[in-house]
């Protein structure tokens, strides 16, 4: 058995393990840090299936920002779940009728790294051959994202958009205002406040280069988008609520969440002006690799600025409810 | 059934074991963010489903290194990565009402909450019952 294959297998396991505690646990503030841990370790185990982009966003997503707002959830409801009242016998037989079912669905799939499968021989071979001279960058999946499939691209940030818009018209009418709201920082723990302040810059420096070197290495307006909001996350998260938005306002957090979609909408009508299809950049340029260039530099930049702006409005609704549990009881 | 089988389907079993471990915590469990918690590991088991799929052995991350090489395929990776931030949008939307449902019922139990309209409904659980029968 080949080193890789090992390593293959252990963090499989390290998942199933860490999946099962998730279940059994009832203790739900350990719970959310296990699933943090899961989404960490499945973030390496992406990078070992060599999709290191996608490693990039779960590592960010999941360890980050889905802990914050789990947590904030906890915060506002209740940190205990009650034992199980019903009886546990048919989901069980459900899950397991269900497991087999694709168990034996998988025994006819092609093995494993098989260069041959289905899946390896229709259009990702094209995109490959052809994003050197077409496109002119070298990180395929960047070009794939934003140019050849941009389409469906800006549906993501669509549903995005949506699901903020969603998330700010539930909690919007119960977001205290300023005045009202229990002032709570942690600014009075001394390490916290001078690691945050050190981090900040680096945090948000980072973001700029994800976004901006998508072409050429792992990352993109989505990578960035949470990155960048992290930075002002964790901001409000020491020096309380407040004090975040009286840097960044959550009406200017709110236009923007809009402005992302509609700059990746309204590249796609340059060209229509040009007449060309919709989201086809090559008429943004001097010749077709120069407006590639252009055309996915300026949709990664809305898809990053809506990215943002949800993760951070999203996380301004949530912290502005008026927790029932105090920061002593953590 | 060799060892070679095993080893070449062993990734999706380990997803079909992650996938059935989220399933049973959202039908078994009846507390509200456990149940989105099983969500979310189903949810991975899915981005891994469509990852291991396009892994090739011996190749390597779709970025080109200008020297002749095997790429693993890079549309999963696109269709999963941007999956991924979707996912944490429906999260958040899914936790949002988690808190507008501890608001209004004061408990995040699905029984809790079932009772407490059973109880706006019909008056007393057993009404409740009958009706249902």
């Amino acid at each position: 058995m080949s080193i890789e294959a090992i390593i293959n297998i252990a963090l499989f396991v390290f998942l199933g393990l860490t999946a099962f505690a998730i279940l059994k646990l009832r203790a739900l503030f350990a719970v959310v840090m296990l699933s943090a841990v899961f989404s960490l370790v499945s973030a390496a185990l992406l990078v070992h299936l060599d999709a290191v982009d996608v490693a990039f966003t779960e590592a960010a997503v999941g360890a980050g920002i889905s802990t914050v707002l789990m947590l904030a959830t906890l915060a506002l409801t209740s940190r205990h779940e009650k034992a199980p009242t019903r009886s546990q016998a048919l989901p069980l037989i459900v899950v397991f009728l269900t497991g087999f079912a694709l168990v034996y669905g998988t025994l006819d799939m092609p093995r494993f790294g098989d260069p041959q499968a289905p899946i390896q021989v229709h259009v990702a071979p094209k995109y490959i051959a052809d994003t050197q001279s077409e496109i002119g960058i070298p990180n395929i999946v960047t070009a794939v994202l934003a140019s050849y499939r941009g389409f469906d691209t800006l549906g993501e940030v669509t549903v995005i958009f949506t699901a903020g818009i969603g998330v700010l018209l539930l909690l919007a009418a119960f977001i205290r205002e300023p005045e009202g709201l229990r002032v709570q920082t942690m600014d009075h723990h001394l390490v916290l406040r001078v690691v945050t302040k050190v981090l900040i810059g680096p945090i948000l420096l980072f973001a700029l280069y994800v976004q901006f070197h998508a072409d050429y290495g792992p990352g993109g307006g989505f990578q960035a988008g949470i990155i960048f909001a992290s930075a002002f996350i964790i901001y409000a998260l020491v020096f309380g609520l407040e004090n975040a938005r009286k840097a960044v306002p959550g009406r200017a957090v709110r236009l923007l969440v809009a402005c992302g979609v509609l700059l990746y909408g309204g590249v796609g009508f340059v060209s229509f002006l040009f007449g060309k299809n919709y989201l086809n950049y090559s008429v943004l340029g001097a010749d077709q690799v120069a407006g590639q260039h252009l055309g996915i530099l300026l949709v990664e930049f809305g898809v990053g600025l809506t990215v943002a702006a949800v993760m951070v409005s999203t996380f301004y609704a949530f912290s502005g409810q008026n927790p029932p549990i105090g920061d002593e009881d953590w | 059934m060799g060892v070679s089988d095993i080893l070449g389907l062993f990734n999706y079993w380990m997803v079909i074991i992650l996938m059935m471990i989220g399933f049973y915590t959202v039908v078994s469990r009846g507390n509200l963010v456990k149940k989105i918690v099983g969500l979310n590991i189903f949810q991975t088991s899915v981005f891994l489903l469509y990852i291991s799929m396009g892994k090739i052995s011996g190749g390597t991350a779709p970025i080109l290194t200008g020297k002749p090489e095997v790429y693993s395929n890079p549309l999963p990776h696109v269709l999963i990565l941007t999956a991924i931030v979707v996912g944490v949008a429906t999260t958040a939307l899914g936790l949002a009402l988690v808190v507008r449902i501890k608001n209004a019922y004061d408990t995040i139990e699905e029984d809790e909450i079932q009772a407490a309209d059973d109880e706006t409904e019909f008056g007393d659980p057993q009404a409740a019952e009958d009706h249902r029968r």
